[in-house]
């Protein structure tokens, strides 16, 4: 690990003081569960690390404007015991399968929602795109864990995010933070509460991108930003799931992944929002299947035909046929669970 | 008047041997206080890190330390590699760098200037015709990457095949797996003066100090080797390693302690794994399910050196009349093997019962049934029979067996059953030792041993306790120097019976001799005394304490010396065999397959700790169920490079992935009657096939290549599909 400079601010303020605008210079340690490791690698190698863990406000979850902020600093653990979050099982789902005791105390939803991929070509030193000499190793390499959506452009991997899909169903927001005068704003709709601190709140599904580059990086989070906050809508008549393909019963990735929310009325579906995860470079939302279910009545059978018409677009490549069996199986699996019809 | 004779008790008169009781370190390891190799590191001490070849294959053309040697905090910088050389795979140890802090050290490896020209590689170890094929130089010599490793003929195959009822060809195999010691390979090396006093992880006290001879100019007398606890070893950990002479000779340029231990990549990488093997098998049988033939070729790779399983245990445990048998090896830039636990044995089970069970399903036959018809194949049926009848028992197996893919259900998770036997050595090593029986009572044991899981010092106290009379604390065993008396290297499961038998043998010869001299001073027969519960008895009389009889020898300890046990004196004895039963529930639409149940039944003669001796096989078959499921080196063919070195990517089993673990030892008088037989290896070799069967069964398809991953659980299912 190379030296840096440690900063632990106490305030928001303080926190994107010390982080700068230069990028790629400056990173923020939450639970530290990967970064630290990233750090050993050398595959990032700040001048300076923001340690968030000494603000009281990011790791608050509180009732607010119709919905629940959580605080990104917020651990796995945190979020399994809160009162508030009670009625989105979906979130729990993604708690209980990540299993390992150690990182559901240290890790957290900021860290899980900007978490690096896990691509062995990135891990391996290749760079996000993981080319090597104009080839794209996840092409022609061992692609077994890769993109099966999405993965036309230059980026194979896949989003790393456990949260996302679930967040993304629920139709979650993130509070993007920054210094005043350091960034442009990632849209119109940005307000500042604090001197000092620009915000901005994002729909979380416009948080990832595919980059281009490997300079892109894999969400819009531009030097000197940070996610400060997710909120959720009020659960309502909504019930939710994820479910995940999990190879082992402990610390494991997900090889594939749904996360969705239903309203059911009357045995009917009113609204169905379905987003799968680990399957393509961003969180990847199956809004055309889930309208299928509109009207239907949630079952072994529409859940299939709803699944299959999510990964009908797949495009595997060489090694991970398998992987749209998988996506497949989740959705489904999600679908039935999220109405309490999964029997296993 | 009893007959002194060397030898246990017989079976159900020993009071400590045999039963069921704590590792005596336990304590010490559950709580930290144990210090491994890789916690030595006493103040004063420098850190040593590696710099190692990012290149599979690659020539060296540039190195340059002087920037290196210049940096803040770094003490000495020591080439392990010349410019001109050829790195042969990923992870080659090139420079060793000792400095006050480890980032300082870190900071020497990034200043070092380095060029490599970059060679073509070959890394696809299944890849049998690619490898036939492969354009590769070595040294700017084409080099072939294929080995032929021989093939041997028995009978007459050719006919034998034409005049079989049922004849089967399938494709089936292992991928190369790593150890996973979880303390890496290395060492803490300190000189004074002319001595060398180490501390390394090893599974060879008395074998490794000679090991530095030759490498550092020094004589053996002047090393030390020291290993009290080892973090694994599982075979990988028999010799002195090239960075173990690299700590060392960093310890004597810098004048200070070194420590110097691969880092998780690195271990991987390098320090050892069990050889793939790919086989192409056809077997026969007769109308009654008897096997009448068998040819196969098998093919894999152990790395630089070109080699695979060895022909010898080709078909696995089944010796059918006919039988041609082939194996070729291949040359790969990846790391070089080392033995792991049962060499050849796993692989050759997993490809051999996965076919010949595959051979019982095409005949229509019940695996029991069929396994049970061929076991005059084998070399022990009369071990096998009885343990097939066990497990079976313990499996119910009768009520869950179903012709494969019929388990019923409408879900997908489907449910199986298979099995698979198994056969080792398992005799025991030369190994000596010092007893010491102390005036006032107290007892010493000495061996230059080690502990790699087996419960040595466990073991050996509860021998020399059990023969004295005495409790378990009344003795005190030291082991895991080289300055104890020579004891072999754990591994072939040689060790309880190497430790033990010279145990007994020289407890026995102390206690006759103290017999001798409370006789003499109590005025009873020697021959007639008997020594227990802390007091020397003669038939029911007793007749002193222990610590009477002690003090009669004199103001100075009686000390005896024994060596290595022979076959004569029966204390131990070899080969076992061990059936293996699996079931499993089988995800359809994921792939994944989760372990229900497995029940292991074994053999093994004397148990000397019960626990333990479970403690053992449930170890084998976690190791089984890991490489059966989850575990395999990923070796990328574009990069050449070992893809999954770190323990996120190298999956490996949880406690919730283990299932029901029935553990059964066959022991009849008989078997007890043997003496003492090695058990670490036979377990782990079975899981593989029989895991492997029990999802052929629940699935209806075989799934040809361990790990049985969803990727190549679905792919099989699809591939049957269409």
């Amino acid at each position: 690990m190379k030296s840096f400079e440690y900063a632990r601010p106490e305030t928001e303020a303080e926190a994107v003081e010390f982080l700068g605008t230069n990028a790629g210079q400056t990173v923020v340690l939450a639970g530290g569960t990967d970064l630290v490791s990233l750090m050993k690698a050398e595959l990032v190698t700040p001048s300076r690390v923001v340690d968030l863990k000494r603000i009281p406000s990011l790791r608050e979850v509180t009732r607010i404007d119709g919905g629940v902020q959580i605080g990104s600093l917020a651990t796995l653990s945190d979020l399994a015991q809160h009162p508030l979050l009670g009625g989105y099982r979906s979130l729990f789902d993604v708690i209980d399968g990540v299993r390992a005791i150690q990182i559901q105390g240290s890790g957290t939803i900021g860290g899980d929602l900007c978490h690096l991929p896990n691509c062995w070509y990135f891990r391996g030193g290749y760079g996000l795109l993981a080319m090597d000499k104009g080839v794209s190793l996840p092409e022609v390499g061992d692609n077994r864990y890769h993109a099966i959506l999405g993965n036309s452009g230059p980026a194979k991997f896949v989003n790393a995010s456990r949260f996302a899909p679930a967040l993304i169903a629920w139709g979650a927001k993130v509070r993007v933070i920054s210094k005043v005068d350091g960034q442009k704003s990632l849209s119109h709709n940005s307000q500042s509460s604090t001197p000092n601190l620009h915000e901005e709140w994002l729909p979380l599904e416009y948080f990832y991108i595919s980059p281009k580059t490997n300079a892109q990086g894999n969400t819009v989070l531009k030097p000197g930003q940070l996610i400060s906050h997710v909120w959720l809508p009020d659960a309502g008549n909504m019930t939710s799931a994820t479910y995940e393909v999990l190879q082992t019963e402990g610390l494991d990735w997900p090889l594939a992944s749904a996360g969705v929310c239903v309203d059911v009325e009357g045995g009917l579906v009113r609204q169905a929002r379905i987003v799968m995860g680990h399957v393509a470079p961003t969180p990847w939302l199956a809004n055309d299947a889930a309208r299928l279910l509109i009207g239907q009545s949630l079952n072994d059978d529409t859940a299939g035909m709803v699944a299959d018409a999510a990964v009908s677009q797949a495009t595997p490549l060489s090694m991970n046929d398998y992987k749209v069996q998988l996506a497949r199986t989740a959705v489904k699996r999600a679908l039935l669970k999220s109405v309490g019809k999964l029997e296993m | 008047m009893a007959e002194r004779k060397v030898g246990w008790e017989p079976q159900g008169q020993h009071t400590l041997v045999g039963k069921e009781i704590q590792r005596l370190d336990g304590p010490v390891k559950a709580s930290g206080q144990a210090k491994y190799a890789n916690d030595t590191n006493p103040p004063g001490t420098l850190f040593a890190k590696l710099l190692t070849s990012p290149h599979a294959h690659a020539k060296l053309v540039m190195l340059n330390l002087d920037k290196a040697k210049a940096v803040k905090g770094v003490k000495a910088v020591i080439a392990m590699a010349e410019v001109g050389q050829e790195v042969r795979y990923e992870g080659w140890p090139i420079v060793a760098i000792a400095a006050e802090r480890p980032e300082y050290a870190e900071d020497g490896l990034r200043a070092i200037e380095i060029k490599f020209e970059v060679l073509s590689h070959f890394v696809d170890e299944a890849d049998l015709k690619g490898a036939e094929a492969a354009d590769v130089t070595d040294a700017g010599e084409k080099v072939k990457l294929t080995k032929s490793l021989g093939t041997q003929k028995k009978g007459d195959v050719e006919t034998a095949l034409k005049e079989a009822k049922h004849v089967h060809k399938g494709f089936y195999g292992v991928n190369t797996i790593t150890h996973m010691c979880l303390e890496p390979h290395g060492s803490h090396a300190a000189w004074d003066g002319d001595k060398l006093n180490v501390a390394l992880s090893t599974q060879n006290v008395s074998g490794t100090a000679g090991q530095y001879v030759k490498p550092l100019g020094i004589d053996e007398a002047s090393v030390s080797i020291k290993c009290d606890f080892i973090g694994g070893g599982f075979g990988s950990k028999f010799a002195v390693d090239e960075w173990d002479v690299a700590c060392a000779k960093l310890a004597k340029e810098t004048g200070k302690p070194v420590r110097l231990l691969l880092n998780r990549a690195t271990e991987m990488q390098i320090a050892g794994n069990r050889p793939s093997a790919f086989a192409e098998v056809t077997v026969a049988c007769d109308a009654e399910g008897k096997i009448t033939a068998w040819d196969s070729h098998h093919w894999g790779t152990n790395g630089p050196k070109g080699g695979t399983v060895a022909l010898t245990v080709t078909p696995y445990v089944f010796d059918p009349p006919n039988r041609t048998r082939t194996a070729t090896g291949i040359i790969t830039n990846c790391g070089p093997d080392r033995a792991w636990r049962a060499p050849n044995h796993p692989q050759a089970c997993a490809y051999s019962q996965t076919a010949i069970d595959d051979l019982a399903a095409k005949a229509g036959m019940d695996s029991l049934s069929f396994f049970q018809k061929n076991l005059s194949l084998t070399n022990v049926p009369h071990i096998y029979g009885p343990e097939l009848e066990i497990a079976a028992k313990l499996m119910d197996w009768k009520t869950k067996w179903h012709p494969r893919g019929q388990g019923g259900g409408n879900g997908p998770v489907k449910r199986g059953i298979g099995l698979a036997l198994h056969t080792w050595g398992g005799g025991p090593h030369q190994s000596n030792v010092t007893i010491k029986v102390h005036p006032d009572g107290s007892v010493e044991v000495m061996m230059g041993s080690q502990d790699i899981g087996t419960g040595t010092r466990t073991c050996i106290a509860q021998v020399a306790a059990d023969t004295f009379g005495l409790p378990l604390n009344a003795v005190k065993v030291s082991i895991g120097s080289n300055k104890f008396p020579k004891a072999g290297p754990s591994g072939g499961s040689t060790t309880i019976g190497g430790v033990t038998g010279p145990t007994r043998r020289t407890a026995q010869q102390a206690l006759w001799k103290i017999c001798d001299l409370a006789a003499a001073k109590y005025n009873v027969d020697g021959t007639s005394l008997s020594a227990k519960d802390g007091k020397l008895w003669s038939g029911d009389k007793e007749v002193c304490t222990w610590k009477q009889a002690a003090s009669l020898v004199g103001p100075m300890a009686l000390e005896l010396q024994g060596g290595p046990v022979t076959e004569d004196e029966k204390l131990t004895d070899k080969q076992v065999g061990g059936v293996q039963m699996a079931e499993v529930a089988v995800d359809t639409e994921t792939g994944v397959v989760r372990m229900v149940k497995m029940v292991a039944v074994q053999d093994i003669g004397l148990i000397v700790n019960r626990l333990l001796a479970r403690s053992q096989v449930y170890g084998a078959l976690i190791m089984g169920i890991a490489y059966s499921l989850v575990e395999e080196r990923i070796m990328d063919n574009k990069t050449g490079r070992f893809i999954n070195a770190n323990l996120v990517d190298y999956k490996l089993p949880r406690i919730g992935d283990i299932g029901d673990l029935v553990v059964e030892f066959y022991e009849p008088e008989d078997q007890y009657k043997r003496g003492v037989i090695g058990l670490g290896e036979p377990p782990v070799i079975a899981p593989g096939a029989a895991i492997s069967n029990a999802v052929a069964n629940a699935i209806g398809v075989r799934v040809p290549v361990l790990p049985l991953t969803p990727k190549r659980v679905l792919d099989a299912l699809k591939g049957a599909r269409v």
